[in-house]
């Protein structure tokens, strides 16, 4: 019996403990874009410093919500520059901080073996008729979705192609939905397009003047408690060697308003 | 409202559906003893424990044109299952599985024995003695069998979201649009259509278990006095 007990006080003790382990970790909030920029960026960081990083992925706008609600999260990387803003607007996060790192590409990607060459055939894979299902993100609340609507309003085929969209609920899981070839062909994140599981597929590029720039910013949150470890890594963000691994996954490097002096509405620099 | 009415049309289907193959599996399972029998029994219980996001991330590839399924599909219909209707309702038969047969097994196997003896001994085969006897004196479990798959595929939400592709008045069902209203930060929204979902559950699981009460206690003294 005494033995037993001392068995559960023991589990006990070390259950309480696990958490206090890891307080000191830097905790991010990634948009699901990010997943392998991202792993790859905590993988050099950590090779250099003492810290270690914890990331969740997930949508942007659930973090949103999270953040708003206590979550306890140091530096939050939006795949929509709004919503970090937004947390700025409510004095939820440091002043300053607020930092645009990469902007996002969207692709036409079909599975391998399909037979459909996007890279040819530009918008016109999208109508052969050997495409049944087109997966994009949801347009109402993912901004890789609204930019994919954008696009294909620009290119004059929304209305002929509507009845073919299907919504994946953010970025991956449209590309999954095309992945597993239940869609034909997809408008998905070009960072996805060059992950490991997809880099065989097909691609096409749509042209950046199709749709409104995806400004992806991120913040260094007010509730951190490990304000100096986490300032550390957006810095290391902001490096050459930072925005170079960014690059490498498919997103392009923005014009910071530190660079050049912006003018508020004109977006023409982020046209590059 | 589209999304409730879709809820209601995938949850109607779905328990129908895992009645007609509830009852002969619990049957099977409640009276019949083999080896095997625990590996079928696990495999019945599996989708309690799985996470709706193993289970349709299976149906998913399962669906898919490489899948199993998803060739029988297509060489039988030229399509794939995935973001229709008949998919949502594939996968949430398997999804709410346990939830008709674990209740009808329950059921089954507290019916007392000296009455299928009973009948046996007057002359009734298997089929008799399931529909004359076993049937109804399982009304009450039946009818909670039912229910339970009915709001379980009501309520069901990760499997949805892994097969269904969002498309309104297809697959786009009520815990969809609650959740797309939240990511879309119209809490009003979100919170209109969950307090309706909350009320209609509510009202049809008390109706039902009201009237299975009644109804479970009337069946036993009509045949206490028979």
């Amino acid at each position: 019996m005494n033995l037993a007990l001392r068995c559960v006080a023991a589990l006990l003790a070390l259950f309480v403990s696990l958490p206090s382990a890891a307080a000191q970790d830097v905790k991010i909030a990634a948009a699901a874009d990010l997943k392998f920029a991202m792993d790859d960026l905590v993988a050099q960081f950590e090779k250099q410093s003492e810290t270690k990083l914890d990331v969740s992925y997930g949508s942007s706008g659930n973090f949103l919500t999270q953040i708003q609600n206590g979550a306890p999260f140091d530096i939050f990387f939006s795949a929509d520059s709004n919503y970090p803003k937004k947390l700025e607007a409510a004095g939820l996060t440091e002043p300053g901080t607020l930092y645009e790192y990469a902007i996002g590409r969207i692709v036409i990607w079909t599975p391998p073996g399909s037979g459909l060459d996007p890279a040819a055939a530009g918008w016109k894979t999208l109508l052969d008729e050997r495409v049944k299902k087109i997966a994009i993100a949801n347009p109402d609340h993912a901004p890789y979705g609204r930019a994919a609507v954008a696009a294909l309003k620009n290119a004059r085929i929304y209305a002929q192609i509507k009845s073919k969209l299907v919504y994946g609920e953010n970025i991956s899981q449209a590309a999954q939905f095309v992945q597993s070839g239940n869609a034909q062909a997809g408008i998905i994140a070009l960072s996805l397009a060059l992950s490991p599981a997809m880099k065989n597929g097909n691609l096409w590029q749509i042209p950046q003047s199709a749709y409104p720039p995806l400004l992806q910013a991120a913040v260094l949150l007010k509730s951190s408690k490990n304000k100096d470890a986490a300032r550390k890594f957006l810095d290391f963000v902001k490096s050459p060697a930072g925005q170079e691994t960014l690059e490498r996954y498919g997103f392009t490097h923005p014009i910071q308003a530190s660079d050049v002096l912006s003018v508020p509405g004109n977006s023409a620099a982020l046209h590059r | 409202m589209d999304a409730l009415l879709l809820s209601f049309r995938l949850a109607a289907c779905v328990s129908a559906i895992l009645l007609l193959i509830g009852l002969p599996l619990a049957y099977w399972l409640a009276y019949w003893n083999w080896r095997g029998k625990f590996l079928l029994e696990a495999i019945v219980a599996m989708p309690l424990v799985l996470p709706p996001t193993v289970l349709g991330f299976y149906v998913l590839v399962a669906l898919g044109p490489h899948g199993p399924i998803g060739k029988i599909t297509e060489a039988l219909f030229h399509r794939g299952w995935a973001f229709t209707f008949t998919g949502l309702v594939f996968a949430s038969v398997l999804y709410s599985f346990p939830f008709t047969v674990q209740p009808l097994i329950a059921s089954f196997e507290g019916i007392d024995r000296r009455l299928l003896d009973a009948s046996a001994v007057l002359g009734a085969g298997h089929f008799r003695t399931f529909a004359n006897v076993i049937l109804p004196l399982s009304v009450p479990g039946i009818v909670t069998a039912v229910v339970l798959s009915f709001a379980h595929t009501l309520g069901e939400f990760g499997v949805v979201l892994m097969v269904g592709g969002n498309l309104p008045g297809i697959t786009r069902t009520v815990s969809i649009d609650i959740y797309d209203h939240v990511q879309s930060m119209e809490y009003a929204a979100a919170n209109r259509m969950a307090l309706l979902l909350l009320l209609v559950s509510f009202t049809v699981l008390s109706l039902v278990y009201g009237v299975n009460r009644k109804f479970g206690r009337r069946m036993w003294a009509s045949w206490a006095t028979r």
